[in-house]
């Protein structure tokens, strides 16, 4: 019986110094988090959660956000859907979540889209396609370039050298999927035929059969690439066996140093667009975009001993867009952090400069794109 | 119209080729032990992927090389010491299931310690393409034929002409047997997947510069190869290297004359066709059952 209560005692007192603890330190602010950290999107979730990791620590360091440290609550969804949809839902009603930020892939992102927007928390997509914020989703908010931009972008650089029948060849993956639709989209609207029009999957290993298709091909000016990962490095490859010499351009998602390492001397002469977070040191003096690519770039690469990647630059930015809303709302309150997203305005991140609005919830323009050339087995910026 | 088919055709040889070398990894587990192992396409993975981290280190081609054949060997025979050879007594479906275990810790292991990324080493004898009648084909793509062909030469000398490699097939034809006249056969399992995991290793290693590889390039090649061995009819040498270069050939012509959309479809499509016609693959023993 004495022992009993002797329990008791110990028991109450525990629950009272734990009361008194957390009552001390306030609350963190949760920031959850769905990424493809492993699976075949690995190579894009993988620094983002890196990225991620590492700049809430240093924010912590520094005495956080709203005097309150930050909490990363995160799940790694294998690079499924589905298992993104079920992560979400644990983080609205298990974790209890303040905001997320990710969604690696477009796919996870749109399984992840219902759930937020019933639950009205603002979520921070870090995946590609334009059908994350178009048409526009109250809750919803994105930090990566879109397709569309891309190809409108390579449609310029093509048209300024006289290139108007090009062949498409597009990953049959979501992100090239997506790509392909909006660049037949833009080809229309930019007076730019596509005479061929192939596709390879992800994990394909020879291209050669389409790319000798294109090849034989009459009137082909120019071959466009939409895909991510290791793909785009075989096409280079397949095309420079085939000794075929037309102007190549790729997508923005092989936006890496290890797209011209798996390349090698292929990838000379290929063009593409990406953020200007790859050739931050290139930048003029005075680009308002140089501060903050060269801070990420070093602070990544010291600390993870490997090149960055514009993939990790959009968690940043996700990251950075976020932390700043809580500051300019005063408080976790989710309609007033989603408005003060809304209302995010000259933000300067590794993507470009961000100008949010009610009917455009990524906004990045034309110009947070630069066309890039490989030259010598490094990125050159084009004029 | 000629260029074309042939460019068609020495792509599908040399994709061919390494889905050869995977089935016959199938075939020789097979028919030691009517085991499928499914880690035969980790095998392959290995092999590309040792390579390119011991050139990372500084080692030279021919000892990277060698190191990365040799240590799937190790790695064949500590799955079947540590994984197989314990559960010997359940039933074959059971060390199947094992087998595709195992292809995850392997495949975990690697992406821990090596990475999520896609890597890459140049080819053994550079990149400059042949070219042979308006078509073109790399260097490397001759390494991989040749080395296939050797292989298969090497391994039919081996089963017909070696008192080890008659003894392994003694084992497959009747293990109780093999035991009586005296033939280890827990010895001759333990070569079998340390030969099996060697030749994934090595098509690992020639198929690199040309495809790259990642922790994750094994599922595909692994299940590509169990078609090639199926297609060959299982348990088929020549079936194998036939299967494999079938599967390889009709794939590129897939890619090529009908959709790249339904190159990875039509080797499935074409298991059901052969399962259908020839239950027992083009090569496959006609085997009576006792009653």
């Amino acid at each position: 019986m004495v022992k009993h209560s002797l329990l008791k005692i110990v028991t109450a007192a525990a629950i009272a110094v734990g009361a008194s603890f957390s009552a001390l330190a306030a609350d963190p602010i949760k920031i959850g988090s769905v990424l493809s950290v492993t699976g075949p999107a690995a190579f894009l979730g993988d620094p983002e959660l890196k990225t991620l990791q590492l700049y809430i620590e240093k924010i912590n360091k520094e005495g956080g956000v709203l005097g309150r440290q930050l909490q990363l609550v995160h799940y790694d969804d294998g690079s499924d859907a589905a298992k993104a949809n079920g992560f979400a839902k644990r983080l609205i009603d298990d974790d209890k979540v303040d905001i997320i930020v990710g969604g690696t892939v477009t796919g996870s992102t749109m399984s992840m889209i219902p759930l937020v927007e019933k639950a009205e928390l603002p979520f921070i997509s870090l995946a590609g396609a334009v059908v994350i914020v178009e048409p526009v989703k109250k809750w919803v908010f994105k930090t990566p370039h879109t397709d569309r931009m891309a190809a409108e972008k390579v449609f310029d650089d093509m048209k300024k050298r006289n290139l108007t029948k090009i062949a498409l060849f597009s990953e049959t993956s979501g992100f090239g999927a997506s790509g392909k639709k909006e660049t037949e989209a833009m080809a229309t609207k930019m007076g730019i035929t596509l005479v061929a029009n192939e596709t390879y999957g992800p994990k394909d290993t020879d291209m050669t059969p389409q790319l000798t298709k294109i090849k034989n091909t009459a009137g082909v000016q120019a071959v466009f690439v939409f895909g991510l990962g290791q793909g785009p490095s075989v096409v280079n490859k397949n095309y420079k066996q085939l000794g075929i010499t037309l102007p190549l351009y790729h997508a923005h998602g092989v936006a890496s140093e290890e797209f011209i390492k798996l390349s090698g001397p292929a990838a000379e002469g290929v063009r593409l667009p990406a953020a200007a977070l790859l050739v931050a040191d290139k930048l003029a003096a005075g680009d308002p975009q140089k501060p903050v690519a060269t801070g990420y770039r070093k602070a990544y690469s010291e600390r993870f001993k490997e090149d960055v990647s514009t993939f990790g630059g959009h968690a940043y930015d996700g990251l950075m867009i976020a932390v700043d809303a809580f500051k300019r709302a005063g408080s976790t309150d989710k309609a007033k952090v989603r408005d003060a997203i809304e209302a995010t305005k000259g933000y300067i991140g590794t993507g470009g400069k961000v100008n949010m609005s009610a009917t455009d919830h990524m906004g990045l323009d034309q110009s947070a794109f630069r066309m890039l050339e490989i030259k010598n087995g490094d990125w050159t910026l084009v004029n | 119209m000629l260029p074309q088919f042939l460019q068609f055709l020495f792509s599908g040889i040399t994709v061919g080729a390494t889905y050869a070398l995977a089935a016959l990894g199938f075939t020789l587990i097979y028919n030691a032990s009517n085991v499928i192992n499914f880690a035969q396409g980790e095998f392959i993975m290995l092999g590309g992927m040792l390579v390119f981290y011991f050139m990372q280190a500084g080692l030279p081609l021919p000892v990277a090389v060698a190191l990365a054949i040799a240590i799937p060997a190790v790695v064949g025979m500590l799955l079947e010491k540590l994984a197989i050879e314990p559960a010997r007594d359940a039933e074959v479906v059971t060390l199947i299931i094992i087998t595709i275990g195992a292809s995850l810790v392997i495949r975990g292991l690697i992406q821990i310690w090596l990475g999520k990324g896609a890597h890459s080493y140049p080819g053994f004898s550079g990149s400059d393409p042949i070219h042979i009648g308006g078509a073109t084909l790399l260097p490397q793509s001759l390494w991989v034929l040749g080395v296939t062909a050797l292989v298969v030469v090497a391994l039919w000398y081996f089963f017909s002409r070696t008192l080890a490699g008659k003894a392994i097939l003694a084992t497959s034809c009747n293990r109780l047997a093999a035991e009586l006249v005296g033939i280890n056969t827990q010895w001759v399992l333990l070569v079998s997947f340390a030969l099996s995991a060697a030749l994934g290793a090595i098509g690992g290693v020639l198929l690199t510069p040309i495809t790259l590889t990642s922790y994750d390039v094994g599922i595909m090649l692994g299940l590509k190869g169990f078609v090639a061995a199926v297609v060959g009819g299982l348990g088929s040498g020549l079936g194998a290297v036939l299967g494999g270069l079938l599967v390889g050939v009709i794939e590129a012509m897939a890619a090529g004359y009908i959709s790249s959309a339904y190159k990875d479809a039509v080797p499935f499509i074409l298991i059901l066709f052969i399962l259908f016609f020839m239950p027992r693959g083009i090569l496959g023993a006609q085997v009576t059952e006792r009653v």
